[in-house]
């Protein structure tokens, strides 16, 4: 096993909501994060998959300190920084890096490739001008970008090459750890496999954990050796790639898989689709119990009222799961 | 050629003299706006009479070989006040839309970047101000300081930026929530960096072209403030002031009103040429080549 860097323990991040102008009451709140606890090791590549809206981004926002938790514990090296004092803030900031999904918002349209990718350098260390223009060269060849860019403004690129940019301003910060926030969904399909295989690679090269965020199993497939699947802001289900992927043991998982597409057309055409009936619930108002059961087609009575924990099956110890069921044949059913 | 070795934050400002310079119309209005500047500020030097004397024998003469723009009805030179009035005008112009500038940017980017009840309590006093009768804060001002120039700007500055606030205050309040903002909140990047090198970059078209809406906004509120007794005294005279006597008698004296408000027009659309220039250089995003 391999050291952890980062760990999660009961993350929840909920934002109030207000009703009134003048006299603001609290209404209620958006359980954007409900209890969430993971853990990333050293050179791991962990995927995060679920719906649109069921707390993905709010958890790497949370992770990337922009948005406090409301409960629970984070941990960078087993030291806890969930509330940094304002000097390790900035130490815990760049050790931690974000890549954003929105390439045309995430670079600063006034910048040029040099001053955007030279203020993350500067942030760690002063460097002489001449340093400075090398070390942003070399950053920009290490993302597959031609130095002759150097002076140009991000309009002036396709999404591909944004990302880049952002992905050379991320590795100039050095951090350990990258929070990838959908980093290629912006993009067009064909550029999609390019950037995967550019932050996969300077990941192992580099020895860096990720958290790869997606609302794409296919998409994670690829570059995860571990998949977390989200629903209404708590894990459902997690596991070793491969192991989710041929077995998994939680129904919307499964659900979530036979959405997927194969590539062999003979499979394709055989392939058994489960359809869930109705939209995810809100955040404000999850159900009471496991927060899947109103759309689960295996939901039994107790489903309803006890919030199964995420444990570890008893015949697959990597592999743990929130339901009350927890072995494949069930499933089948 | 340039090099990417030039010294760091600056290119952007130096991308838009560039770009700035290839703009004709920003290129014409700023040298008008300088030759105007340039003639008032050497009013003493260059003008042909003295502001006051009067030649009541003459009275109000057309344009002629003595007098370049005529006469007003004391038969004072017109050009001399103009060059005078000038001067005023742009006094109160720029230190007046300098104060609501300052204030304005100020007050909308902490309401704006704190947000919450900070931003409703500071934008609710904001509306109370729009509220609050400009005249009769004026007539009070007036009954406790007496006539005074420099209560002219604070008059001036204290209504021009409420505005400027709000305007600022919307800006940042959208930038905020731009993730460029946030991925430099994620780098550890500090709050005076973030502001300079990031907000205040991207807000400043806006500042700009509302800035020189502001300035000429501001000579004609101060023909009117003049005009209640607060200000310029007679026989001193602003653009504003002139216009506003040359209105009155434009019938029988059409040069009266003419010249003065030529060089006030003059003045209106060079700045809003420069501004606008000035707005398009700032982005890269509409440079042509
Ligand atoms: N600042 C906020 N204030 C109130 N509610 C918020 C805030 N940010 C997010 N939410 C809510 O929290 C929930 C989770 O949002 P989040 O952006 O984390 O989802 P996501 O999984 O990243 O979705 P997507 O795939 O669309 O990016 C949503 O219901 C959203 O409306
Ligand atoms: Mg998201």
């Amino acid at each position: 096993m391999q050291k952890i860097v980062l760990e999660m323990d009961g993350i929840r991040t909920h934002f109030p909501l207000y009703r009134g102008l003048i006299v603001r009451r609290q209404r209620g709140q958006v359980r954007a994060v409900d209890g969430v606890s993971l853990s990333l090791a050293k050179g791991e590549v962990l995927g995060l998959v679920g719906e649109s809206g069921c707390g993905k981004s709010t958890l790497a926002r949370t992770i990337i300190h922009l948005a406090p938790p409301t409960a629970g514990k984070l941990f960078l090296h087993g030291a806890d920084v969930t509330n940094p004092s304002p000097e390790n803030l900035a130490a815990v900031r760049s050790n931690v890096q974000m890549i954003f999904q929105d390439p045309y918002a995430s670079l600063d349209p006034r910048m040029t490739v040099f001053d955007i990718i030279a203020e993350a350098v500067l942030i760690k260390n002063r460097l002489s001008r001449k340093k400075l223009t090398g070390k942003v060269v070399a950053l920009m060849e290490q993302v597959g970008l031609a130095p002759e860019f150097i002076l140009k403004y991000p309009h002036e690129f396709s999404g591909g090459q944004r990302q880049r940019i952002a992905i050379a301003r991320t590795l100039a910060m050095n951090p350990e750890i990258i929070i990838a926030d959908e980093p290629v969904s912006a993009l067009d399909v064909s550029i999609q496999a390019q950037i995967i295989n550019l932050m996969a690679h300077l990941c192992r090269q580099r020895g860096l954990a990720m958290l790869f965020i997606s609302h794409d199993l296919s998409v994670v497939k690829h570059v995860s050796m571990r998949i977390a699947v989200m629903y209404l802001g708590k894990i459902m289900e997690t596991g070793p790639s491969e192991d989710i992927f041929a077995g998994p043991r939680h129904p919307y998982t499964k659900a979530l898989l036979s959405a997927m597409p194969v590539a062999d057309p003979e499979k394709e055409r055989s392939r058994k689709r489960i359809i869930l009936p109705g939209d995810p619930p809100s955040p404000i108002n999850p159900p009471p119990g496991c927060p899947f059961h109103p759309r689960c087609p295996f939901a039994q009575k107790k489903c309803a009222s006890t919030i199964p924990p995420l444990e570890p099956c008893a015949d697959k110890p990597e592999q743990s799961a929130a339901c009350v069921r927890k072995y494949d044949d069930e499933l089948t059913g | 050629m340039m090099k990417p070795d030039r010294k760091n934050g600056t290119s952007l400002y130096r991308d838009a003299v560039y770009r700035l310079t290839k703009n004709r119309a920003a290129v014409v209005g700023f040298f008008c706006l300088i030759v105007l500047l340039v003639l008032s500020a050497l009013a003493p030097l260059i003008a042909p009479y003295s502001f006051s004397a009067q030649d009541l024998a003459l009275g109000a003469s057309p344009p002629g070989p003595r007098h370049w723009l005529g006469t007003d009805i004391l038969g004072r030179d017109l050009l001399t006040r103009v060059l005078y009035g000038g001067q005023i005008s742009f006094l109160v112009g720029f230190s007046a839309t300098a104060v609501s500038l300052v204030i304005g940017v100020l007050y909308g980017t902490v309401s704006g970047y704190c947000g919450g009840k900070t931003d409703a309590a500071m934008m609710r006093f904001i509306d109370i101000m729009y509220a609050f009768p400009f005249t009769i804060f004026v007539i009070i001002l007036m009954v406790f300081f007496g006539r005074n120039i420099v209560l002219l700007f604070c008059a001036i500055g204290a209504v021009e930026w409420l505005t400027m606030a709000r305007i600022i205050r919307g800006q940042v309040l959208t930038l905020k929530k731009q993730e460029y903002i946030e991925a430099a909140v994620a780098m550890g990047l500090s709050l005076h960096k973030i502001v300079l090198r990031h907000l205040i970059p991207n807000v400043l078209g806006p500042i700009i072209v509302y800035t020189t809406l502001t300035i000429p906004q501001v000579m004609l509120l101060e023909a009117f403030l003049s005009f209640l007794g607060l200000g310029v005294q007679p026989p001193m005279s602003s653009w504003g002031l002139l216009v506003k006597e040359g209105a009155d008698s434009m019938e029988q004296y059409w040069w009266l009103l003419i010249f003065p408000g030529l060089a006030l027009s003059i003045t209106l659309f060079s700045l809003n040429f420069l501004g606008d220039g000035l707005r398009d250089a700032l982005d890269p995003r509409t440079a042509k080549d």
